[in-house]
């Protein structure tokens, strides 16, 4: 189990502009698996995984994580739903994150180098990352978060927009990382996706946790109507 | 019109003759502009990119502050320099009156509000889209201002080329701290204002032909040099 987790949240809200975008969340998480966070448009999930990763601020409540917040936020990544491209070539784009840690210069295009080669940009290492398609721009982002080797990812919609072969791909790399102990919170709405990668659901509605059960649970004997109604493809408000 | 024809023939001439003075005030020029653009830039681009990267109180008055003092007329830069730098004055004591130095103060002062600002708007945008990344790459302040002054390297070498235009055609401030004194404090645009001043307009547009050459030469200089336009670049 990640010394980060478990993590709680005590009444978390975020507000902006005077509106309520999130909360009052009450949230325990444990250190295994895969958690998705599924629900309607503006329910919610981005503000969620943003508030638990500490890039917008609390009004309200805590996040509270087993290690000091410091220490959790440097064991963490975060791929966003559009993928913010550095200025400079794929390679560059990957020794980064490296660099900000002082890992030497060779040391950090070696691992570069094998991450491009992974994620099928190894030809395209000197392209300038702005050119890239976007499948490959998300998948550049994923490696980006990963080569960090991060105890906790968070994923916003990371397959949004992107082709069934692009998808595959990123499913394959989250499965790999996934056995290999690091823990996700990925938002989504394909619920084909949910059902093949989540171990757990966190449904939102309305900025707050209207359910949170095991994968197998929610799908198959979902607790709420809302839940039910939104898994049938019904519109849910 | 046919002053302008000789502008031009005699401009050739001064030039494939290697015309000593002309080539002396060229250098001037030159070594005053480029030092006053690299002091300009130590200054200007790091202040654009906190102003861009930290939240502080009055941060929207100092950007104002700052894109209103791009108008600071020359002269009374010039003045306030001279002031300062008069044998009465507060620094007068480093006797800096009617040197190079002075004018490389001047065109400083003169041309840091218009990088920084130029700078700022492109940084701001930069910012905006490395914000959330950044941050979660719990990346320092420090980092951050490098980060951006880094990719944006390419739009921020348009700030300093402005800085430099404005820099390389001053005259009013660098007349009077620099007192336009031959084989001393003498430069194209100075030169200009007193040729133009006795008269002789032929060798005045001669020089100011030479000058607008130097100055779309250096641009294309340093684009080529920074490869702005190749393709897949940002």
């Amino acid at each position: 189990m990640s010394s980060m987790f478990p993590v709680k949240v005590q009444g978390a809200e975020v507000r902006k502009r005077g509106k309520t975008l999130v909360g009052p969340v009450d949230l325990e998480l444990q250190g295994e698996g895969v958690s998705i966070v599924i629900g309607p448009n503006g329910s919610g999930k981005t503000s969620l995984l943003k508030m638990l990763h500490g890039i917008v601020r609390l009004r309200e409540g805590s996040v509270t994580w087993s290690c000091p917040r410091e220490e959790a936020q440097h064991c963490q990544g975060f791929v966003f739903q559009t993928p913010v491209m550095l200025r400079r070539t794929v390679l560059e784009n990957l020794t980064y994150p490296l660099r900000l840690l002082k890992v030497p210069r060779a040391e950090a295009r070696d691992q570069a180098a094998q991450w491009a080669t992974r994620i099928g940009l190894g030809d395209a290492a000197e392209r300038q990352a702005t050119v890239l398609s976007g499948g490959e721009r998300q998948k550049l982002a994923l490696a980006r978060a990963l080569i960090r080797q991060p105890e906790l990812l968070f994923l916003d919609e990371p397959c949004a927009s992107l082709d069934g072969r692009a998808i595959r791909e990123i499913e394959d790399i989250l499965q790999a990382v996934a056995q290999d102990g690091t823990r996700i919170i990925m938002s989504t709405h394909d619920m084909g996706q949910a059902r093949r990668l989540a171990n757990e659901v966190i449904f939102m509605l309305h900025g707050k946790v209207h359910e949170f059960s095991p994968a197998e649970v929610f799908f198959s004997k979902a607790a709420t109507p809302q839940a039910r109604a939104f898994l049938n493809g019904d519109i849910v408000e | 019109m046919s002053e302008l024809w000789q502008g031009i023939t005699q401009a050739v001439w001064l030039l494939i003759t290697f015309d000593a003075d002309l080539y002396e005030i060229t250098l001037r020029s030159l070594q005053v502009t480029f030092t006053a653009l690299l002091i300009a830039c130590l200054i200007a681009l790091p202040l654009a990119a906190l102003l861009a990267v930290r939240r502080f109180r009055y941060r929207r008055a100092t950007i104002a502050v700052l894109n209103a003092l791009m108008g600071l007329p020359p002269v009374v830069v010039g003045l306030v320099v001279y002031v300062f730098l008069s044998r009465a004055g507060p620094f007068g004591v480093f006797g800096l009156l009617f040197t190079p130095t002075a004018m490389i103060i001047a065109q400083v002062i003169i041309i840091v509000p218009l990088i920084a600002s130029i700078a700022h708007q492109s940084l701001r945008e930069l910012w905006a889209e490395y914000h959330d990344l950044l941050i979660s790459l719990n990346t320092t302040q420090l980092q951050r201002i490098a980060t951006l002054l880094w990719d944006a390297r390419r739009a921020l070498l348009t700030a300093a080329l402005a800085g430099f235009g404005r820099g390389i055609g001053e005259v009013g401030a660098i007349m009077i701290v620099g007192g336009n004194i031959d084989h001393a404090t003498r430069v194209l645009t100075t030169a200009i204002a007193l040729e133009t001043g006795k008269g002789d307009f032929a060798l005045a547009l001669a020089l100011g032909f030479i000058l607008i050459a130097l100055a779309i030469a250096v641009n294309l200089m340093i684009h080529w040099l920074s490869r702005t336009e190749t393709e897949g670049r940002w």
